[in-house]
């Protein structure tokens, strides 16, 4: 990008001159003969940094690496189509975040299950699906659960509101994964190499800081905790940057103003008390990874899909050509994946990374790769 | 679906309301709804304050300044439609009264 855009989307932030001071010292600490990988853990601050083109205002040996905390895009396609198969019964109403509803499945989105007939809805909370449960009792309302522990807390006050009530008609697909076992099998993965991390923002609200100090303490990678605007992360790295030059690994909290060192104790206890860690999970892309799940304790098997209906516990294997597993392990960048922009777009997404705005595909293809569109039109021979 | 939105809490209600012990009445950029409390057992705000909401849960209480800064980020994102659509959906198809402050 030219100086003269940088400078003057840099004008649209807040604070603007600390932005600009920020990224100056970014550059002053970088060490010019050496490569940073720091890996943003989270899907809202992928979609950040390209939204607010980080990338430009950064030097050039900090490569961005994206990680896998987008909850649609870690899901395989075989939970899609176990989810899909119960809404098959016309007594069941299918019910999901938005997110969830363009998200391919073998045969089709729930969007075009929909389409042909089935009752599949979209709500916004899942207290919002127990509601629809209490107004439909000749129905059964399925509640598809995704996210990290964010969404955690939620789901589990939900499932303990519906028990204490005696709501019976009413049950949760269970897919929520956990975060810390997912940056575990990055590290371990030997195609990867990378120096730091920025931690979650929203995640740790729920989480605290303390389970990240393995990160720093076992693998020796400094973690920064950050917020989601365009100075935090710039903040995050300079911190990042700071512990790495002096040869430190800690875990420092960039957001303080939302993010308590020890978490949420409440969202904690209401997690504890519904969900149990399952011995295994298949990540899309990612396999197989231990302990990095939930499932609904046999306390609450009454109000766990899994239990109350036969799941056909399908498993499919992504089309060859779609890389979404080496560009979720930061292995690859969007745009290498060979269907990128072609077979794959936000208009007929082929893998869930391009669906959610937090995927790194759709992110990537709704910035930058439109923004060298219109480079190529503006001077073809660029 | 990872947004965190701000909202003011308007009144407080316990007990009532569809089965939720705890619930506030917000006001996110003149749209109120209801939300959950249940999770601000520990830290429980107060009409006036503000909070972080994700999926319809207070997550955590902020100061005015970050509710607005973190309005602005969703607005920079070009997410704030969509979290304006999702504050919207709170409640399902019971559409509570609506008036701006
Ligand atoms: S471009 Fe499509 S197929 Fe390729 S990695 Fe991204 S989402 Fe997967």
């Amino acid at each position: 990008m030219p100086q003269g855009d940088r400078v003057r989307f840099v004008d649209e932030f807040r604070e603007p001159k600390l932005i600009t001071r920020t990224a100056d010292e970014i550059r002053r600490l970088a060490d010019p003969g050496r490569h940073y990988r720091l890996m943003e853990v989270c899907g809202g601050h992928t979609h950040a940094i390209y939204r607010f083109g980080l990338k430009d205002i950064l030097p050039e040996n900090i490569e961005l690496i994206h990680g896998p905390g987008c909850p649609v895009c870690v899901l395989p396609m075989g939970r899609i189509d176990d989810g899909l198969s119960m809404a098959q019964d016309p007594d069941v109403i299918f019910t999901a975040f938005g997110d969830m509803m363009r998200v391919p499945g073998t045969h089709g989105s729930p969007l075009e299950h929909k389409a042909r007939g089935m009752d599949i809805r979209i709500v916004y909370s899942p207290s919002d699906a127990l509601k629809l449960a209490r107004a439909n009792p000749g129905k059964h309302v399925m509640f598809f659960a995704i996210g990290f522990e964010t969404t955690e807390p939620s789901t589990a006050l939900t499932l303990m509101r519906a028990r204490a009530e005696g709501i019976h008609n009413f049950s949760v697909f269970c897919n929520h994964v956990t975060i810390i076992p997912a940056i575990r099998a990055i590290l371990d993965s030997p195609d990867m190499r990378l120096d730091a991390f920025i931690g979650p923002g929203h995640v740790s609200t729920v989480i605290g800081c303390r389970p990240y100090e393995w990160i720093a303490q076992n693998e020796n990678k400094p973690i920064v905790v950050s917020g989601f605007e365009p100075l935090d992360m710039l903040q995050s790295i300079v911190m990042l940057l700071r512990q790495l030059k002096a040869g430190e690994a800690r875990v420092e909290n960039q957001y303080k103003r939302v993010v308590p060192w020890e978490g949420n104790r409440a969202a904690l206890r209401a997690m504890a008390e519904v969900f149990q860690l399952r011995p295994y999970f298949e990540w899309r892309g990612l396999g197989f990874i231990s302990q990095s799940a939930l499932r609904i304790r046999d306390t609450y098997a009454e109000w766990d899909s899994e239990q109350r209906f036969s799941i056909p516990g399908i498993r499919v294997t992504d089309p060859k050509a779609a890389q979404c597993g080496e560009v979720l392990k930061g292995v690859l960048k969007p745009h290498q994946c060979k269907l990128f922009g072609h077979e794959c777009t936000p208009e007929h997404p082929i893998g869930a990374l391009m669906v959610s705005s937090e995927g790194s595909c759709a992110a990537y293809f709704n910035y930058e790769h439109r923004k060298m569109e219109m480079v190529n039109i503006l001077s073809p021979t660029a | 679906m990872c947004l965190a939105i701000p909202g003011k809490i308007i009144e407080i209600s316990s007990g009532a309301g569809a089965g939720s012990q705890d619930s506030a009445l917000v006001d996110v950029v003149g749209v109120r709804r209801r939300v959950d409390l249940g999770l601000l057992q520990e830290d429980r705000p107060g009409p006036g304050d503000w909070v972080l909401i994700h999926v319809g849960f207070a997550m955590s209480k902020i100061s005015e300044q970050d509710a607005l800064d973190q309005m602005n980020t969703l607005r920079m994102l070009g997410e704030s439609e969509a979290a304006m659509q999702e504050v919207q959906g709170y409640g399902g198809e019971e559409v509570e009264d609506q008036k701006p402050i």
